[in-house]
């Protein structure tokens, strides 16, 4: 069946040249010298007043990056990248040290507030009582690192956070005041050689969030990273790394835009998730990079390594992801299900539009026992994108009792685009059991006969089922981003192929 | 590498166009060299591992092993059918049952095919449209094969079978054959590749071209019950004509390691194909099957069933994958792939791929694996059957769903046979 008239229309509202984030803010920024070499990975490392252990972290992850080569094997095409033709490093130039947000510059607020994003903590602090007398909803409240090109401008709530003993602040910062945290766990997950994007952000990142929960701590609000790239011919590489300790649980959106610019730039970033025994992280991304322009000039090259470690038992990592921008992605969020009783979840809505070329999905790495994971995939393209499903299932030898179900649904619009599906499923143990389906009439066929025989025709039913298990998800949220993403959902089913 | 072509090099028939594509066809195999895990296409099935290295070409059989060949056609099952015999790549006429060919089929071997004429479109016979390093070595390597075909709205009562019989031990045979069925026509195919008394270590590359006339209908049953060292790696280009029905069948109990390769095309709008495999492996067998299923123009349907039976340390291997092409609107394609693993060490490993450029499609694919049902075995358990019997049964049914495609009654039955000896004898 074809897409309906309402999809269609829904898709088109967000095709590449509607994108409302295109907008450039004018600022002095103090950048590296162009181009790629030692030398730049000391200037990074310097300018982040690093300690030498890092400077040798990167250094190596430099050196072991010379000699990988990029990965060819993604259903993506774009032309050769020139790694020397970049810049690694620029930070908007500060006029003096910043001691509180009034000193920040004003046209970064600004963007900031354009992008709807409240750096501001009065509008949203507990308590404040809006012109109608009602109490701001809870929901509101989200602490905020605000990351402008290759640096953290703001990081707001940090003060409430650290009552609860939640540390939240840019890596860089991270590396000087919590070096025992970080350097445990850095690289732990995504090992700087672990692939060629991977290892050049290890050698060149210059800022991201770190995280910290302890043991038994429920993070009291959302946490949330805004990336912006705002510098013509500037790679953003920032660098995320998450730890719930012991029967902690935190949850952490990010959101990215970048202005409309006719070259394409590249945004390597590197995710690593630690959840320690009984743990809980949930991982949500506004992905919203600027997709180029209706015939396929500029736009973000999106080559993202993300990755989860279940590294405890019964501990629970879910990747929740709506991805409507950049021009070609990359990114797999994967969870290696280490602990015994650990879950992985991973729920994804990738919309192509115009030129873009998406290839992305998940990996689910089996090796505890008992452990479970769920993999819910809708891709949709349109205009004369390409949208692919990449997942691999694997279940260890020792991996008795794992489970996993799988599910992704690709609809099409137009006779100019194409969607994929290659799933790879690797059961070595035969008390593995993987379901893999691909069309929407096996979701759960008790349920769908239950609502039809009350009256919902066949769609309506599926709708239900699948929307009421998405939605499940997105509602936690916070609005700004729930607003977009359920619009994004509510697309109708109707038409949709394996 | 480039010893093995120049020492077969003069047993190799043909001349003119023909010897410069086995040229170009070695020399492209020689460039990419055994398949590994990194060619996206045979990941699962690294041949530099696996193979190690190709074995040098089979003697031409002499009568000793004409008459191990005899022996072992003489065990075969499938008995009402027209037979041509191939023993270590070479197409032998006296066990062909040449005389009782009915009307409308024509039968030549590529040998005499390739040997008259120097031609181009002898050439042709060595030349696909796939491109596999694997089809390569075969096109400059194959000594013989069988050239049939079958004449417009000719009916068949009786299947062809062709039978490759391996006797000789660590050698290799390459053979191509092709199977053109005109337009209207209707035929039965069963291809069985078995082992003579003693044939060890052998591997066999076959390549068969099958073209499935408009309005035509073929149906193919193959059967792989290879020695248990030996190597058996075929690749099969289809083409399926307007409103033509294909359906395939494939069972592989037997070999080392066994890679069917199937390219088809459904060329011609409404056509309708089936493909249904089984892999029966245990021990350290590796059995895998790949399928290209390209929908080229709108209107076709697809089924593709698989089942998986894994026991010991065997690996199985399912790469399914549907291609609906830009106008190839209406399609209908649908994969269901299932793997039942009976031991903690083995290893099942799927990948149905969906690669679709239209938007009015319905297309699926389903893919599962797991053990066998603990309460269905309780149930029967209960009931009185002894374990290995109960589990016998489940297994039955399990594979049965594929098996059940073939149409003729005799066929299916020997197929189901030959299942539930590989059943038996894990009791």
């Amino acid at each position: 069946m074809p897409a309906v008239q309402e999809t269609v229309d829904r898709v088109r509202r967000i095709d590449v040249d509607q994108y409302r984030y295109g907008f450039e803010t004018l600022i002095e920024s103090d950048k590296a010298p162009k181009g790629l070499s030692e030398d730049t990975v000391r200037f990074i490392s310097a300018k982040k007043n690093e300690p030498a252990w890092m400077l040798e972290w990167r250094l190596e992850a430099f050196r072991r990056w010379l000699t990988m080569t990029e990965p060819t094997w993604a259903r993506v095409d774009y032309p050769k990248i020139d790694y020397q033709d970049l810049y690694y490093y620029a930070a908007p130039k500060p006029k003096k040290q910043v001691a509180s947000l009034d000193e920040i510059d004003p046209e970064i607020l600004k963007t900031y507030e354009k992008l709807g994003i409240p750096l501001r903590e009065v509008a949203v602090l507990e308590g404040v009582v809006s012109p109608d007398g009602e109490a701001a909803p809870e929901r509101s409240r989200i602490a905020v690192d605000a990351v402008f090109d290759s640096v953290s401008v703001a990081t707001t709530f940090k003060a409430e956070l650290k009552k609860a003993g939640v540390i939240f602040m840019p890596i860089s910062e991270a590396i000087r005041e919590h070096p025992e945290l970080v350097k445990k766990y850095l690289g732990s997950v995504v090992p700087t050689s672990d692939n060629f994007f991977a290892t050049l952000n290890s050698a060149v990142f210059s800022d991201g969030s770190f995280v910290y929960v302890p043991e038994g701590v429920r993070c009291p609000m959302e946490l949330s990273t805004y990336f912006r790239i705002n510098e013509r011919n500037t790679g953003q590489f920032e660098r995320t790394l998450i730890i719930a300790d012991k029967g902690s649980y935190v949850s952490y959106l990010e959101g990215c835009t970048a202005p409309q610019r006719d070259e394409n730039q590249l945004h390597a970033a590197v995710v690593e998730l630690v959840a320690l025994d009984d743990a809980e992280i949930k991982y949500s991304t506004v992905q919203n990079w600027y997709p180029g322009n209706s015939e396929g000039k500029g736009g973000i090259y999106n080559f993202v390594t993300k990755r989860g470690d279940c590294r405890g038992r019964n501990s629970k990592i879910s990747w929740t992801q709506v991805e409507t921008g950049s021009a070609i992605t990359w990114k797999y969020p994967s969870c290696i299900l280490r602990g015994d009783n650990s879950r992985g979840e991973f729920y994804s809505i990738a919309i192509s539009n115009g030129f873009q070329q998406v290839d992305s999905g998940t990996k689910m790495l089996h090796l505890g026992k008992n452990t479970t994971s769920r993999i819910i995939s809708k891709g949709i393209a349109a205009g004369r994108s390409q949208n692919t499903y990449r997942g691999l299932v694997t279940a260890h030898r020792k991996a008795t009792g794992a489970r996993n179900f799988t599910a992704c649904d690709s609809l099409l619009i137009g006779d100019k685009c194409g969607a994929h599906t290659v799933p790879y499923i690797e059961a070595k143990n035969a008390s593995a059991t993987f379901e893999h389906e691909a069309t929407t009439s096996k979701i759960s066929e008790d349920v769908l006969f239950y609502c039809v025989q009350r009256g919902l025709s066949q769609e309506e039913a599926v709708g239900l089922v699948v929307n009421g298990f998405v939605k499940d998800v997105l509602q936690q949220l916070p609005m700004e981003f729930a607003v977009e993403a359920q619009k994004l959902i509510s697309i109708s089913l109707e038409g949709s192929v394996g | 590498m480039s010893n093995l072509f120049a020492a077969a090099r003069d047993r190799l028939p043909g001349k003119g166009k023909v010897a410069d594509t086995r040229q170009q066809a070695f020399e492209a195999f020689e460039r990419a060299g055994l398949p590994h895990r990194r060619i996206e296409e045979w990941k699962y099935t690294d041949l530099r591992a696996l193979m190690r290295e190709v074995k040098g070409l089979a003697p031409r059989p002499d009568t000793t092993a004409l008459a191990r060949a005899k022996a072992a056609l003489a065990r075969l099952a499938i008995r009402d059918a027209a037979r041509l015999v191939l023993v270590d790549g070479i197409f032998v006429p006296e066990f062909s049952d040449l005389a009782g060919l009915e009307a409308g089929v024509s039968v030549q071997a590529l040998r005499e095919v390739l040997e008259d004429a120097g031609s181009q479109a002898a050439a042709d016979l060595l030349t696909v449209s796939a491109t596999d390093a694997m089809i390569s070595l075969n096109a400059a390597m194959a000594t013989d094969g069988v050239v049939v075909g079958i004449a417009d709205g000719a009916a068949l009562a009786r299947p062809l079978h062709i039978v490759h019989v391996a006797t000789a031990g660590s050698a290799s045979s390459f053979t191509r054959s092709q199977f053109t069925v005109g337009k209207g026509a209707r035929a039965t195919l069963v291809e069985s590749f078995v082992a003579a008394d003693g044939a060890r270590a052998y591997q066999a590359n076959d390549a068969l071209v099958i073209t499935v006339g408009d309005g035509a209908e073929l149906s193919q049953v193959r059967l792989v019950a290879d020695a248990d060292d030996a190597i058996n790696i075929t690749s099969q280009i289809l083409s399926v004509g307007a409103k033509a029905k294909l359906n395939l069948v494939n069972m592989t109990s037997g070999g080392a390691v066994s890679r069917l390769q199937g390219f088809i095309t459904l060329a011609g709008q409404g056509s309708e194909l089936a493909v249904n495999g089984v892999n029966l492996l245990k021990g350290t067998q590796h059995g895998d099957t790949t399928l290209v299923v390209d929908h080229a123009v709108p209107n076709c349907t697809s089924r593709e069933v698989f089942r998986a039976v894994v026991d010991d340390r065997a690996h199985s291997v399912f790469q399914g994958r549907i291609i609906v092409r830009p106008d190839a609107q209406k399609t209908d394609g649908k994969m269901m792939t299932r793997a039942l693993l009976l031991s903690d060490e083995a290893e099942a490993d799927n990948k149905p791929e969906l690669e679709i450029f239209a938007d009015d499609v319905s297309c699926g694919h389903g893919a599962t694996s797991g053990a066998l049902d603990d309460d269905l075995l309780f149930y029967l358990r209960a009931r009185g059957l002894p374990e290995k019997a109960a589990q016998a049964l489940l297994i039955q049914a399990f594979v049965g769903e594929a098996i059940e495609a073939i149409a003729d009654d005799g066929l299916r039955e020997a197929v189901m046979a030959a299942a539930e000896n590989w059943l038996e004898a894990r009791v």
